[in-house]
Formats: structure tokens, sequence, C-alpha cells
């Protein structure tokens, strides 16, 4: 549980700790994520690495073939043509190609401009100067939620295997945690460069480059900043050859440039509607939909139905003291999902009323009465006059939550 | 007096908008010593009796204030709580909702150097069932008891102190420590000042999926602990990758999996419930054994 790693014992970088005991962390995964960050894509990021003065390759953005050939003329030489879609992968999809001439850049992003990558639609390329590569570090940014600190990490051993690194290999990874009220200082940088083996070289370029990347970091609110591979050219120079950046959107009230280069994919497109109505929803596999206040209790709910042998449809949290209102549209969202056989509303109420959320879903029944069944469980504040007013509606009203969540299985397998 | 907060303790609120002043209201009337509240600007007057302060420090040195309660907005929330800490309160307790997981950071940071103990944010707060209530729980599913009692989880919590109340099992005291990536108390030692409370015969930990803290606290109790504890874990049935709700609750490749935390307390000997209809058994169980 908390046996300090190789990479760990090895790490000069040693700042405070709380006294939580930890564990190791690990590399996010690519395509993973914490909290529900906003993705830039590539040539963003990159932007925003520039910015803050990163050497990155020269690069044009195009949205057409015509438009790709034109970069790579512009540039000249070689160029490397770059879907920009938020998720991981692409190389791996044939959405990264490398083009001798401008001919075969139009070629190449004709191609990667009509692929579709895990669901998603490819609208724009990144054509950029190839890089002269000698070798490839990894670098990156991430919340340590065990030391409640960011981590800095940063390899040799860099390029898209390294999560393969983590997994395996940990002591590569050299990590330190600074302290957010400082930044990452000059001889954390340093003592990282040195952790990792950096050669002589580069690690002032190196160094320097993390010191900027953690401003980037700190600056953007971001969750998950990560160069990778970053390059080290025949020249001895350094360059981002990849840039990845999450945001955290709990802080996007102060984050207004950014805030407009959320892109919504559409398997999101319900989940941000819910979000603007006031709750939270996500969607699962299942065919009971699930209704309920408090992240806690909804997350309860699911698995009350997983034991009574179902599958929840969605996850569906109104929030506290939900109105008349926010039911009525979290129960309409549920119900346009065509898979949902029954819906399961499990309420227990503190700042949420019980006779709010009957008034709701009253008001759902009676303009349009739906076709599958309702089940409903309300405890807590004024749930006596809720069911009082669900008296002759049409659904079923149980005492626990074990016993809703079984009869909304039932009827959902009888459906 | 039990764990953090009881009789003696004596609460400032911070904010006192519409739902500051509500909660002000109804923490009075469950016999917490609310003893005034923090409006930056309306020092001097008093909203439903209470005498506001333009500062915390100001409160604080007036009321012989020891603890608070934050009801800022996210966008202050940070401020708000530096300022608690600044104040040295013993306890802090932040119900705020949405704080930048980078500003609790900084928080973590100060935190860490202090002899406070801040619990959330984005919590439903603390009680010690008779005595006092900070937070936003109503207060009827609360019974004074034997039953240490921690949770990631604000609606869950009522629920399940609702069922141990109906089962005769009333509570030591509740810590709602919230369902955020970064919060000021985790569980490993929220149970850990409830293995250490006199008043706790037993120890309920409510997790959810997402991060150690569980794995964390499940060692910390195979190793430490005094007295036997029950566990449940919210998110059993949740996919991988999908956020339920809390920021912190998401399996992350294969971090935060239920799997790893129901192993990780059964290693330490300490029962897992399926069900929160289970709990009220299992801890009469360990109260047996």
């Amino acid at each position: 549980m908390h046996s300090s790693t190789a990479a760990s014992a090895r790490a000069r970088v040693v700042f405070p700790l709380p006294v939580v005991p930890t564990t190791e962390t690990r590399l996010t995964k690519r395509d993973d994520i914490l909290g529900t960050p906003v993705k830039l894509h590539e040539y963003q990021a990159k932007q925003l690495l520039a910015r803050a003065g990163i050497p990155i390759p020269d690069g044009r953005l195009a949205t057409t073939h015509e438009e790709a050939e034109a970069a790579a003329r512009a540039l000249g030489g070689t160029v490397v043509v770059k879907a920009q879609v938020h998720v991981g992968g692409r190389g791996k999809a044939g959405g990264i190609k490398v083009a001798k001439t401008p001919a075969e850049a139009r070629e190449h992003a004709s191609t990667i401009l009509h692929m579709q990558i895990k669901g998603l639609r490819v609208r724009k390329v990144l054509v950029e100067r190839g890089a002269q590569i000698a070798s490839e570090l990894y670098l990156g940014i991430t919340l340590d939620r065990d030391r409640r600190r960011p981590v800095v990490m940063l390899s040799t051993v860099g390029g898209i295997d390294i999560e393969t690194v983590a997994e395996e290999t940990p002591e590569r990874i050299a990590r330190g945690w600074p302290d957010p009220l400082v930044g990452l200082l000059p001889y954390q940088a340093r003592a990282l460069c040195f952790d990792a083996d950096v050669p002589a070289a580069q690690r002032n370029a190196v160094a320097d480059i993390a010191s900027r990347l953690y401003g980037v970091y700190a600056r953007t609110d971001a969750m998950l900043v990560e160069i990778n591979p970053l390059f080290v050219q025949t020249d001895g120079s350094v360059l981002a050859g990849d840039a990845k950046l999450e945001m955290d959107d709990n802080a996007l009230f102060r984050q207004t440039e950014l805030r407009d280069w959320k892109e919504i994919s559409p398997d999101e497109e319900v989940e941000e509607r819910a979000r603007a109505l006031g709750f939270s929803y996500v969607q699962l596999d299942g065919d009971v939909g699930i209704i309920g206040n408090g992240a806690g209790l909804v997350m309860a709910t699911l698995d009350a139905v997983r034991n009574a042998g179902g599958n929840a449809a969605n996850f569906l949290d109104v929030g506290g003291g939900a109105k008349e209102s926010v039911v009525r549209s979290a129960l309409e969202i549920v119900l346009a999902n065509p898979k949902v056989k029954s819906v399961l509303i499990n309420i227990f109420g503190g700042i949420t009323r019980g006779d709010e959320v009957a008034k709701g879903i009253l008001s759902v029944i009676t303009t349009h009465p739906p076709s599958i069944p309702l089940v409903i469980r309300l405890s807590g504040t004024e749930a006596e006059a809720g069911r009082k007013l669900l008296e002759g509606a049409k659904l079923v009203s149980k005492a626990t939550m074990d016993e809703a969540a079984l009869e909304a299985v039932t009827l959902a397998v009888s459906a | 007096m039990s764990v953090l907060l009881g009789r003696d303790t004596r609460v400032l609120v911070q904010g006192m908008g519409r739902e500051g002043t509500f909660h002000a209201t109804r923490m009075r009337d469950y016999g917490t010593k609310v003893v005034g509240g923090v409006v930056p600007g309306a020092g001097g007057t008093t909203r439903e009796g209470f005498p506001i302060f333009d500062t915390v420090s100001r409160a604080e040195s007036e009321t012989g204030a020891n603890a608070s309660i934050i009801f800022v907005p996210a966008s202050g929330a940070m401020d708000a709580m530096l300022e608690a800490l600044d104040a040295e309160l013993g306890l802090i307790i932040a119900i705020t909702e949405g704080t930048p997981v980078q500003d609790m950071l900084k928080v973590a940071s100060v935190l860490d150097r202090s002899a406070s103990t801040l619990i959330g944010p984005n919590c439903p707060g603390a009680i010690t069932p008779g005595e006092c209530k900070i937070g936003i729980m109503p207060a009827e599913n609360f019974k004074p008891g034997p039953v240490g009692f921690v949770s990631r989880s604000g609606t869950l919590t009522y629920e399940i102190a609702d069922l141990l109340s109906r089962a005769g099992l009333g509570q030591s005291t509740c810590l709602g420590i919230g369902g955020d990536p970064v919060i000021g108390l985790p569980t490993p030692n929220a149970v850990r000042l409830l293995n250490e409370d006199s008043a706790t015969e037993v120890i309920v930990i409510v997790g959810e999926i997402g991060g150690s803290a569980e794995e964390s606290a499940a060692e910390y109790m195979r190793a430490n602990g005094k007295k036997p504890a029950v566990a449940f874990i919210a998110g059993r049935s949740a996919p991988a990758g999908k956020r339920m709700g809390h920021a912190g609750a998401i399996v992350s490749g294969n971090q935060g999996t239920a799997e790893s935390k129901v192993k990780a307390f059964e290693a330490a000997g300490i029962p897992v419930a399926n069900a929160p209809s289970e709990i009220p058994r299992l801890v009469r169980e360990a109260l047996r054994s």
C-alpha cells in the first residue's frame, strides 16, 4: 500500500508529505480522465505552449486537402499530417502520416479528413514540419490525489508506450511534487532531469521546458498537461512533438478564453444538456432508468439495481434542492432514451423536498403519460406530502431502495 | 465531547446569503452555538439575530469562535478557507460545491502546515447528534449513540444514518467529508479520528469509487484498528471512465475500482455491505464481537 517504489526511493525531489499514506500515482491513461476535463486539440495546446516559450514545430492548421497542400508547400521539406480529434490512439488508427511532398500531404489530408477515429469525424488536420528525431522524452504534470500535490513526471523513455513504462518499470519515470503555492522551482526541475538521466547537453533546455510547462499547468487550471513525445533533435535542440491539455470544468468561470475552445462530442450532448438544466447525467447501457438526489445515493441505487439482477440505463443526480421543473426535465430526459423499459426514482429528501419531486413527476404523467412503468421511493423531507400528491397516479410506490430497485427490475424484464 | 465538534464548539458562518442564513438558523435550532456571520462590508449589522462581522479575524476575536462553516460561492471558496485557516479556527467546514482543483491544492498546502481540520468542500458537514451540528443535513435522521460514521457522499449519508437510527444504532459523530478529488479530511484521516475517539465503539466507512482513500483507510485500520469497522462502497456497478456525479468518483485505468477497495477492506477484516440496508446488521454483529 504505502511501500515506496524504486522510483520514489530514488527520486531526490522530496517535499513535505501530508499524513495520508500514499500509493504510487499512475500516469493517466490517454483516454482516461480525472473529473470532467475540457479537452483541447493538439494545435490548441501547442498554441498555449508556444505562448509560454516552449519550442514547437512550425505548423499550420488545415480543414481541406487544398489547405494542407498549401501548408506543406509553405513549410517546405518533409511534413507530418496529424488528425485533430479528442481521442487517444489516433496514430495507430492511421490519423498521423508523413509526407515528403506537398502532393503527398494533399493526398494524406484527403484520406485523414474523411476518417472517423473511434466514432469521431476528423474535421481538422495539423500540418507540421517534420522533426529530426534523435530521441524521445516524456514530460507531464497531473494531480496526485493521495499527496494532494501536482506531480511532475519526466522520463527518457517517451513515446506512445509510456503507460507500459509506468506499469512495468516505474523507476524509469522521475517524479517531483512541487508546492502549488510557489510552483516548480528551478532546483526541482533540475533534480527531475538528474533523476531521469537526461543527457547533460539537454539538461538546461529540458529543465527550462519543465518550468514553463508548470506555468501553463497553473495558468490554465489544467488537470493534465503532457508533452509526449518531447523530441531531442539530431542537432541537440528540444521540441514538443505532441501536446495534450485537459482543463478542470470547475475553473471554467475564470478560464474565459479556453472556455470557448470547449467542444462537445455527439455522445456527450445529452450529458451537456443535462448540465445546462442543472443536473448531472451519464448514459449507461442498461434498461432501468434512474433518477435520484445526491451522487452517492444515485450510485448506490445503480448498485441496488445490479443487486436485483438488472442494469441501469443511466446515472442521473438531480442535485440538492431540486424544484419541480428540474425533476420534470430529468424525467423527460430519462424517458427519451428508447432503451429504458422502467424508471426508478429514488429520493431521500434533505434539502430536496418530496412534494416538489412529486409535482415534477405529476406534471410529466398528466401532460404526456409515459408508456413504461414508474417506480418511486420517497423518503425524508416532505415525503408524506409527496406521497399524498401521487395518490391515484399511475406509478408504483415502495418504502425502501431495495424494494423499489427489485420492482423496477422486475417491471423492466416483463416489459 | 466527541470528535471535532460538541457542546463547546462556537461556530461562525462565512457567507450569510440565502442558503447560509437559512442553515445558520437551522443549526441554532438544533442547539449549535452559532456565534455570528461574516459578510465583508456588512459588519455591525445583524441577520436573523446573528451578529455580522467584516472579517473572520474580527469575528473570532469578538465571539471566541473556534469553528466555521463556509457557504461562499466556488469562485471565493479558496479565499474563505484560507481566511479561516489564517484565523486559526480549529474546525473549518466548507459546504461549497465546484471549487477548482488547483485552488484546493493551494488550500491543502496551507492546511498541511496548520493545526486546523478542514472538512469538505462539497460536503454535507459534520454532526455530533444531540450536541452540535455544523452542516446542512436533516438532523432528524441522526441519533446519539456509539457509531462513528465517515462518508464521501451527502444524501447517502442521510439514508444510512436513518437506517442506523431506526435500527436503534445511534451515532457518536458523523463526518461527511465530500466527494471532490482533493478534500481537507480524506477518509483515512477521518477514520483515524474516530479510531482514537472514546465515544465511538464501531466505525462505519462509506466510500465511493475513485482514488485510493478507502484502500489507505483499510490499511490504517489493519495496522492500528482499536475497534471494529464496517464498510460500504457506492458505485460497484459503475463502468470505468465515467464520472459518477462527484468529480472524485471515477475509475481511471485500474485505479479507484470498487473491487480494489472491497479487497482492501476484507484483507483488514472489515466486512463490506452489499447494500446500505445491510449496514445495521453488520454493525450490530461488529458490536457483539
